[in-house]
């Protein structure tokens, strides 16, 4: 889908077309924005600097030392595709979760459900959520488990996720691919970088006449 | 500062596209439709923007950058609620960060024209508590705020939603948002409720049988005889809670408790109004054959007294039930359901009757509003708290502290040692000093149970007034229905 010329823009949200990068693993199911940033942290007024209290209570201990045992902490996981479990984004309306997500350094975020505001919100913001079936979702935690450098491609255009094949010494092929759904409109909007004000900015003479209505 | 539209801008037609019934949701969803175009979300008017000081100073921000004013601020009301103190509101905040936010909150709604009932306003409080008791809530509307649970309003049969702040932003700049339509859910519940059990239980009841993700993508008619027998915040309790199962929002449909209700309210429609608005309030109900995506109907007798044990709104059982085993769950979920077990100190298959409680909160968008202090007020009365418990009551708004007031129900929650305190989010989230320690439990009115909602490692159990106020009373979790058969005698 195209958008034609009635769109003027006046705003420019982040654009997403393709990224192949390795992935921080996070499996743990129902993952609510309270867990993503605390509400004691949301008492910023600008939308810059949520990254470093992302996944705060699990991320450091009460003397703000980073868990050992907490992925965010660990090395050897990199990468600006964070994978989570089921019904992601879940609770809290706040967009500071995907602020925070992103400020963070992340483009997208796999998992096999998503809470709907959170949904949204990621959308708003150029944030791609890419929801897989649980038993894709299952293999990425597992090619991620034996090889921590495993490198995922997402295809927006295509609307396609790939698990970079690689071969073990084995035989055992990790590779694997699957499509993905996605709003035809919001895929525009971040292909092109629109964002939905300038999409309906363009269209107030028609918001007047319903007021009218 | 009668200046708030009433107006819905609703217009609606008689019948669906395909001559065949429609659902309430539908009916109020295609009267907003500015325009629908294949392969886009609807542009939905939006007639309310409620918002507060969280979750708008980005947007307003945003505004000033694309150089645009609010275009209907006099369909915007303003609160401050999130990070209020709930003790000396009218004494600077001192906390600096909340009270800077509090501040951009008066100085952004001053630069753009919209109503604020700030600290110190007599219509203060939780923005989904005030717009109903002004009557700024009304059947038909479309609302919306930037917090998940805006859902409350649909007890009036009004389609209502949380949204993103930069959704905030778009309706700021529009009075309209790009949405697609919804499904459809009707929550049927019928039959009489038990002694000791109300619309909390139910609720808590509904999401533990369908799960914390069971409404996503819906949007959800409650219906049946137990519904219809609640009282209008009864009612808003049920709503608030359908974002705790995904759904973004949940309605009633409009009939009398409702419109006794409204009428006479600050901002209700009056007079020849009040009528030509009554007319299209009847005719808010969902037909006959009118089509859900999904059916759900459970038995009001069924539903017990709800106690959550987990950290989600999902992880809840009747309180006489023990704990379900962690096998017992699907293997790919046990390792989460374990560790919420693990954060919140409880063994499965354990019950969690006699179990020592630290504090309790009685309040929230949820369970914070004149009837919910009534009912518990009814069951403190000659009775006192245990020494061990530490028992907050935080009212709804100003309104609500009022009337408690009015009504002397302070009296009686000073003697049985809660703290009756002023309007606010306040434990709910803990964004101001009202927070529970680490490793405590507190029995909550509130909506959320996840980690660290009340404060960082503190351990949560949603549970209804009545409920939370016997664990304060015998400082464990108690079911309250041995306190109301003994009162029977």
């Amino acid at each position: 889908m195209i958008l034609d010329t009635r769109y003027l823009i006046l705003f420019e949200m982040k654009k997403f077309t393709k990224l192949t990068s390795a992935v921080v693993p996070l499996n743990i199911e129902n993952i609510d924005t309270d867990q993503i940033i605390p509400a004691r942290f949301l008492k910023a007024t600008t939308r810059e600097g949520f990254g470093e209290n992302l996944f705060c209570d699990w991320r450091y201990d009460a003397d703000r030392q980073p868990k050992p045992d907490f992925v965010l902490n660990d090395k050897t996981y990199s990468g600006k595709i964070l994978l989570a479990g089921k019904n992601f984004g879940c609770g809290s309306s706040r967009e500071h979760a995907a602020w925070a997500i992103q400020d963070a350094g992340f483009d997208a975020v796999v998992s096999s459900f998503f809470a709907d505001i959170f949904k949204g919100n990621a959308l708003n913001n150029g944030l791609l959520p890419v929801q897989v079936s649980d038993e894709f979702l299952f293999k990425m935690f597992e090619a991620v488990a034996k090889d921590h450098n495993t490198q995922i491609t997402i295809d927006l255009e295509n609307q396609t996720i790939k698990i970079e094949g690689q071969v073990l010494p084995s035989g055992e092929d990790l590779g694997g691919a699957e499509s993905f759904e996605i709003n035809a409109y919001k895929k525009s909007c971040l292909i092109n970088g629109y964002d939905d004000i300038d999409f309906i900015l363009a269209q107030k003479e028609l918001v007047e006449e319903f007021e009218k209505s | 500062m009668l200046t708030q539209s009433t107006e819905s801008h609703a217009s609606p037609s008689p019948l669906g596209k395909d001559g065949m019934g429609r659902t309430l949701v539908e009916k109020i969803w295609d009267a907003h439709v500015v325009k629908s175009e294949e392969g886009f979300p609807d542009i939905l008017y939006i007639d309310t923007h409620l918002i507060h000081e969280v979750t708008s100073p980005q947007a307003f921000d945003g505004m000033r950058k694309r150089g645009l004013p609010v275009f209907r601020p006099k369909q915007t009301v303003a609160t401050a609620d999130h990070n209020v103190p709930t003790l000396n509101q009218l004494q600077p905040i001192k906390e600096e960060l909340s009270r800077y936010q509090v501040d951009m909150l008066t100085k952004n709604c001053a630069e753009f024209g919209i109503e604020l009932y700030g600290l110190g306003h007599p219509f203060q409080g939780i923005v989904h508590v005030i717009g109903p008791e002004l009557g700024i809530t009304l059947p038909g509307k479309t609302m919306v705020c930037g917090d998940s649970h805006t859902s409350t309003h649909g007890a009036f049969g009004a389609i209502a939603f949380g949204i993103g702040t930069s959704q905030v932003e778009q309706v700021f700049a529009t009075q309209c948002l790009l949405q697609q339509k919804p499904k459809t859910m009707k929550i049927e519940v019928n039959g009489e409720l038990g002694k000791g059990v109300g619309a909390k239980d139910i609720i808590l009841y509904i999401i533990a049988q369908i799960s914390a993700a069971g409404g996503t993508g819906y949007f959800i008619e409650y219906a049946g005889s137990a519904i219809e027998a609640l009282s209008m915040e009864a009612r808003m309790t049920i709503c608030n809670m359908s974002i705790e199962m995904g759904a973004r929002g949940g309605l009633i449909a409009p009939d009398q408790t409702t419109f006794d209700y409204i009428k006479g309210r600050e901002f209700a429609p009056a007079g020849a109004e009040w009528d030509k608005a009554l007319a299209y309030w009847k005719t808010l109900y969902s037909d006959v054959d009118a089509k859900f995506d999904s059916v759900l109907t459970f038995d009001a007798a069924a539903i017990a007294p709800m106690i959550t044990y987990g950290t989600n709104p999902g992880m809840g059982m009747g309180i006489q039930e023990n704990i379900p085993a962690t096998n017992a769950q699907p293997e790919k979920e046990q390792l989460s359901y374990q560790k919420a077990l693990d954060y919140m100190g409880f063994d499965d298959d354990a019950s969690l009757i006699g179990k020592p409680v630290d504090y309790v909160f009685i309040g929230s968008c949820t369970n914070s509003r004149i009837e919910d202090l009534r009912e518990v007020a009814d069951f403190v009365k000659g009775k006192r708290k245990a020494d061990s418990v530490i028992a907050w009551i935080v009212p709804g708004s100003k309104q609500v502290e009022q009337q408690a007031i009015n009504e002397g129900l302070d009296i009686i929650f000073e003697a049985a040692g809660f703290q009756l305190r002023e309007p606010g989010c306040s434990a709910c989230l803990g964004m101001n000093e009202d927070k529970i320690p680490a490793g405590k439990y507190c029995v909550s009115t509130s909506n959320r149970n996840f980690e660290g909602r009340q404060g960082q490692n503190a351990r949560t159990l949603l549970a209804s007034p009545l409920t939370a106020a016997a664990a304060a009373v015998t400082g464990k979790i108690t079911d309250v229905r041995e306190f109301l058969l003994e009162e029977q005698g």
